[in-house]
């Protein structure tokens, strides 16, 4: 090979190399672009409908003074009732999994493979197994509980995944501490590993249930409702959600639906990013503490 | 010694009650399985299996009611098919710049935002495909119908490109340096070490992250239940109304069924295939990892 094709192959390598360079940084910016456009479209349909009156009435056959309130506070009643399931039992779990079980033993495989099976179902699948075990069998019926019960099924594997991991970023040397002073086991637990692992458990069960705060598909399945004109106040009552007015809204062929519904999604992204704002702050707040 | 007895009483109560607790999550499985395959087997009391695989028909509520699921079948795997070519290609490549070719600075600059576009409900792409993917195609090909499965199958793809993108950057941050660093040694341009040898290096992740993205893919609902149609089409057509298999269910849903009905029970044996069809997915993709985890 001559001195200049060498130099050629070179600079043809070279060439290629920058090519694919901005190839691969094309993809990246065109999916940036699209959260761009997508939250731009959303604020442009839904910005001039979004009033202090939108989130205080009721919803409305007619799409000018139609609200969210009952679906505001359905979501909040959900998510708040599916907390109250989902966290104690996602962390217990978590606690046994870490500190209890042998972990060669066929419970501890089988927990496993099973908690990274669920990760992967469907959530139209739990709404499925929320209507036969919770609405019908159980006969709670279509309201509240049922559906808390059914997402509190749906992000327990999230929530369990980030607990176990919480709880093993705790380091042993503590533990052991404990447990040289004579401390008992559930007391090292509860006294000790949990405050430590309290910021990872936390922020991993905030953003599970922000993910269970967007669902609709599961809670279709348990019987919420698009369109309820009364306010729920107890866990035993229908209800309708967020996610839930925005699909009834979405699904009506007027023009004036679409913009409601923009400022539906417009109220509950705020909601989102409290949320995670919520738990990024108390991740810091709680780490200054413990160190 | 009369209170460390009660201590060690209240710590087996305690383990008891934790193992207990654990147990919901397996219960979780064991219920799905039989909810879904009690009511399947009862559908199959009454309606040939081959009539259900082989039959070209899906109309379940209409009078003489037909039970051939292969166009929920084909409306699912065009949705899956089609966001692949969006969801794969642009997660990977997207995956290569973070690892291979992004400084330290754009790396913490773009991340979040991918996250960002994960973090985006279903509902909101839902309402995105038909509000304005949907226009934006009908601009440009007249003749799409209102719902059309290309729409929604762009959503879905959106919606499931951060999971590759970050799935596929972790597979490849996971190749020792080393390696990184011999390739550079031999005068091997950045390109170079990426496709020669870090993908290949990282192959076992990046195959499990399109899984399990086309996974998800075949299991999302809101966008389908909105922007795809609700007619069950044995097509590949792309831009004509069809019926996913979640699509399917949600609309049952929505409508008024009589439980114990031959019509309800639909409802379960969809719900059944899908289950299988994406545990399946999910459980070739970690066979994947496993059976080709580089040691090193």
């Amino acid at each position: 090979m001559g001195k200049t094709s060498k130099r050629r192959r070179l600079a043809q390598r070279l060439f290629l190399n920058k090519f694919f360079e901005y190839l691969f940084l094309a993809a990246i910016l065109l999916s940036i672009s699209v959260l761009l456009i997508l939250v731009g479209d959303v604020l442009r349909k839904g910005l001039g409908s979004l009033d202090w009156s939108f989130i205080t009435s009721m919803p409305s056959s007619r799409p000018e003074r139609a609200g969210i309130l009952p679906a505001l506070l359905g979501t909040l009643w959900v998510i708040g009732l599916t907390a109250l399931i989902s966290i104690p039992v996602g962390v217990g779990t978590a606690i046994y999994l870490e500190e209890y079980a042998n972990k060669r033993s066929w419970f501890f495989r089988i927990m496993n493979i099973n908690i990274g099976n669920l990760a992967g179902v469907p959530s139209i699948v739990y709404g499925i197994l929320g209507l036969t075990v919770f609405v019908q069998l159980l006969k709670i019926g279509p309201t509240i509980l049922a559906g808390a019960l059914t997402l509190s099924l749906l992000i327990l594997p999230v929530i369990i995944v980030s607990s176990v991991e919480a709880i093993k970023a705790v380091p042993s040397s503590v533990k052991e501490g404990s447990y040289a002073l004579g401390v008992s086991r559930w007391r090292t637990i509860t006294g000790v590993i949990l405050p430590m692992a309290l910021p990872g458990i936390l922020t991993g069960s905030i953003l599970a249930l922000s993910r269970a705060m967007g669902e609709a598909a599961p809670l279709i399945m348990v019987g919420a409702v698009g369109f309820v004109t009364f306010l729920p106040d107890g866990i035993l009552d229908r209800y309708t959600l967020l996610p839930m007015l925005i699909y009834n809204w979405t699904s009506r062929p007027q023009d004036a639906f679409a913009q409601i519904a923009a400022a539906g999604i417009i109220v509950m992204m705020i909601l989102l990013l409290i949320t995670n704002i919520t738990a990024i702050l108390l991740r810091r707040k709680t780490q200054n503490r413990v160190e | 010694m009369e209170k460390r007895k009660r201590h060690q009483t209240e710590e087996k109560i305690i383990e008891i009650g934790l193992i207990l607790v654990s147990t919901i999550s397996i219960l979780t499985t064991i219920g799905i399985v039989i909810t879904l395959f009690y009511e399947s087997y009862e559908f199959f009391m009454e309606v040939s299996m081959i009539e259900f695989f082989t039959t070209l028909r899906w109309a379940p509520v209409f009078d003489p009611p037909s039970f051939g699921v292969l166009p929920l079948l084909s409306g699912t795997l065009l949705i899956a098919v089609l966001s692949s070519f969006i969801s794969l290609p642009l997660g990977l490549g997207s995956a290569i710049y973070l690892s291979e070719f992004a400084s330290k600075k754009m790396r913490q600059l773009i991340k979040p935002l991918l996250e960002l576009l994960a973090g985006i409900p279903s509902i909101v792409y839902g309402f995105f495909a038909l509000t304005f993917i949907t226009p934006l195609i009908r601009q440009i090909l007249p003749d799409t119908s209102v719902y059309n499965a290309l729409s929604a199958s762009i959503a879905v793809g959106i919606m499931t490109l951060p999971m590759v993108a970050s799935l596929s950057e972790d597979a490849m941050m996971a190749v020792p340096d080393s390696i990184r660093q011999g390739a550079y040694a031999l005068g091997s341009t950045r390109l170079e070490v990426a496709l020669h040898v870090i993908v290949p290096a990282a192959f076992s992740g990046i195959a499990a992250s399109f899984m399990l993205a086309i996974s998800r893919a075949i299991g999302e609902t809101m966008i389908v239940a909105i922007a795809a149609g609700q007619t069950p089409t044995f097509t590949l057509n792309p831009l004509e109304s069809i019926q996913t298999m979640t699509g399917f269910m949600v609309n049952m849903a929505l409508g008024d069924i009589q439980q114990g009905s031959i019509e309800f029970k639909t409802v379960f044996v969809v719900g059944a295939l899908l289950f299988l069809v994406t545990l399946a997915l999910n459980f070739i993709a970690k066979f994947v990892i496993q059976k080709n985890r580089e040691v090193y």
